[in-house]
């Protein structure tokens, strides 16, 4: 039997340590499976983790997958933290670029200069009034959030799907469903980088990203808010003897992450598509729980946790295209690392040790009352 | 008219009965498993293979409820043997589950295979309208047997005593002897095997296809639908049944010529959860009846 003991204290470089090792063990575990069905491991790998890495380009696309990763992952931490469930954020994300959307094609055009400051308002706003819904009922009814938020993202797929085939469809789509294209002041530009020039697909939502994940650190490392959302999660009682409201810390990370959601799906549409349609996005607001926890729960790391996964998706991509493994593998490497990352988290914080003695139950319990 | 109807709602509700019922259980154990959707998607996956292959249903529904318990076994050793969060652990076979399902699936996309065969109650399925209860599959009657039999066992016997007991008091259950980490592992298995059952039901009954990500959010509803029941075995089968009523509605709805849009009349078992889950949420954990130690990890003092 296996046994944990708790550990009175945990060396930071331990702490390091789990990330790294999660990603090697799971990338193994990823050629195993691989292997197993049938595929050549190592070319696999090289596919998956070396090639998407071989262009300059693909590494401005690596950054284009990460941006959004990295926008909702900053607002997940701020929720997990506090130990608030919020598995909503790919709804939040369609919310958010519906609220853009609405903006961009029906803003006068002697407002056009307000534009991007609009969108990313109307954005954010969207995102979090529908993450407002579980926050409330959370707060009101301690209805669990966990199944709201979700419920809540199928039904945003289906408002989306709704206003894109009806109210908002292009009447000259050919009866596409797809909206109008978004004028240029809606669109965010491919980023221009000193030297190299443009990089892939690379736009300057990727500023954006990298402003809110050092942003996000600040505020959760370095104020009196960030405080409150640290301690609401590690020990609920003492916030509570402190007289901070468990409701407000609840609203708040649920707003914060829902609207940094909405931005993501702000960005992700005016940098790549320039119009709604029924898929927005593919997954993103499921992927970024895997980058919060990889991240560990920092905002700060979450932008290199957010390009580890990024990878795995365009390795995803690649390895389809060069060896025809389904694109779905991705979906089992992201599962394996969240798994690794949570035992990593556990062989931090006990002590593990076996029990070879194949002692029964009955035994092992005597040593109960000792 | 109305026998269809009626056999529509029975069919959605099956699924959700297996899988609710599961989650139950391993609920009063005091274990939130959040994979049941993971679960579910491998056992549809496994549901369809081992058709495809064996040519048998039946073997067929025997490897989906395997699957469903191996890929619980998996979050069982996560959250018992390495003490791991039961929301991230369950998110995170929920994730696996999708991906790995997809992958087995993928060569399996475009077949066909047989279902399940309908079982007819001589006499008793004449019967106008209500007729229907007896002319349905033999995982459909299994289902309520499954309901029956757990309540039984939870309510009537010394183990689901022992269930209840991890579920509600482990520090107590422990210091008289029993484990409580194998109690929760066996319950977790079981949960895991209804959930498998559950999904292999799509590809066996409901639709003689695989696709994937088949399951549309139906553990996740099964989840919800353990907080309706108040964790009480029968009040699932009441649930499921006007869950399914609602899918329906938009069946309905399409084929008398609704002025809705589809995709507000498909919003309705989503909202309808939100509805139920605030409804059964007012007053205490206790007065809902929720396990004391739901989700609360337990070491086994040395």
């Amino acid at each position: 039997m296996m046994r944990l003991t708790p550990r009175p204290y945990v060396s930071p470089h331990q702490l390091l340590l789990v990330p790294v090792l999660s990603v090697l063990l799971s990338i193994i575990l990823g050629g195993l499976i691989f292997a197993a069905l049938g595929y050549n491991a190592l070319d696999a790998l090289y596919q998956f983790f070396v090639a998407p890495l071989s262009r300059p380009d693909q590494i401005g696309n690596l950054f284009v997958k990460a941006c959004p990763l990295i926008i909702i992952g900053t607002g997940l931490v701020f929720c997990y933290r506090a130990n608030i469930w919020n598995i909503g954020a790919e709804g939040q994300l369609i919310f958010g670029a519906l609220g853009a959307g609405w903006v961009a094609l029906y803003l006068p055009e002697s407002w056009h200069f307000m534009m991007l400051p609009l969108m990313i308002s109307g954005g954010m706003i969207a995102g979090a009034s529908l993450a407002a819904v579980p926050a409330f009922l959370k707060t009101r009814f301690q209805t669990n959030e966990i199944l709201v938020s979700l419920m809540l993202t199928y039904v945003a797929g289906l408002v989306i799907d709704w206003l894109v085939r009806g109210p908002w469809r292009d009447p000259m789509s050919f009866g596409f469903p797809l909206t109008p294209y978004y004028p240029d002041a809606a669109l965010i530009g491919k980023l221009s980088l000193p030297v190299v020039g443009k990089l892939g697909q690379l736009h300057w939502g990727i500023l954006i990203a990298l402003c809110v994940s050092g942003l996000g650190w600040f505020i959760l490392s370095r104020t009196l808010a960030g405080f409150k959302v640290r301690v609401a999660g590690d020990a609920p009682r003492a916030a509570r003897f402190a007289g901070f409201s468990p409701n407000i810390v609840t609203f708040s990370v649920l707003l914060v992450s829902g609207a940094l959601a909405g931005l993501a799906g702000m960005v992700e549409v005016s940098a790549n598509m320039g119009q709604l349609q029924p898929q927005i996005s593919f997954g993103y607001g499921f992927t970024a729980i895997i980058v919060a926890f990889l991240a560990r729960l920092n905002p700060a790391a979450v932008i290199l946790a957010a390009l580890i996964v990024a990878l795995s998706e365009l390795g995803g991509d690649s390895a389809q295209i060069a060896m025809g493994i389904p694109k779905v593998v991705t979906g089992v490497f992201k599962g394996i690392l969240l798994f690794m990352l949570l035992a990593g988290e556990t062989i931090t914080r006990y002590e593990l040790s076996f029990d070879l003695r194949m002692t029964g139950g009955k035994m092992s319990r005597g040593d109960a009352d000792v | 008219m109305y026998d269809e109807l009626l056999l529509t709602v029975l069919l959605t509700s099956v699924p959700l009965i297996l899988a609710a019922t599961g989650e139950l259980v391993v609920e009063r154990s005091g274990v939130l498993n959040l994979g049941v959707e993971g679960m579910m998607l491998m056992g549809a996956v496994a549901g369809f293979g081992v058709t495809s292959l064996s040519g048998s249903p039946y073997i067929g529904m025997l490897g989906g409820a395997t699957a469903g318990a191996l890929t619980a076994a998996l979050f069982g050793f996560f959250v018992l043997g390495l003490a791991t969060n039961q929301v991230a652990t369950g998110l995170a076979l929920t994730i696996f589950g999708t991906g790995l399902s997809g992958l087995i699936g993928a060569p399996l996309v475009g077949q066909a295979i047989d279902g399940l065969p309908v079982f007819i109650v001589p006499l008793l399925s004449d019967i106008p309208v209500l007729g229907v209860l007896f002319r349905l599959d033999l995982l459909a009657y299994l289902s309520i047997g499954l309901v029956a039999g757990t309540s039984f066992v939870l309510f009537r016997t010394r183990a689901g005593l022992v269930i209840r007991a991890v579920g509600d008091n482990a520090t107590s259950a422990h210091a008289l002897g029993y484990s409580v980490l194998k109690v929760r592992f066996y319950t977790v298995m079981f949960g895991g095997m209804m959930a498998g059952l559950s999904g292999a039901y799509l590809p066996l009954v409901l639709t003689p296809h695989w696709a994937e990500g088949m399951t549309a959010g139906r553990g996740w509803i099964a989840l919800a639908l353990v907080v309706f029941a108040s964790w009480q075995p029968w009040r699932v089968v009441g649930g499921a049944v006007l869950f399914g009523g609602v899918t329906i509605m938009q069946l309905a709805g399409q084929a008398r010529g609704w002025s809705v849009s589809p995709q507000f009349l498909s919003m309705l078992p989503y909202l309808a959860t939100i509805i139920v889950l605030v409804a059964m949420s007012r007053g205490g954990r206790a007065e809902r009846g929720a396990p004391a130690q739901l989700g609360r990890i337990f070491l086994p003092p040395r």
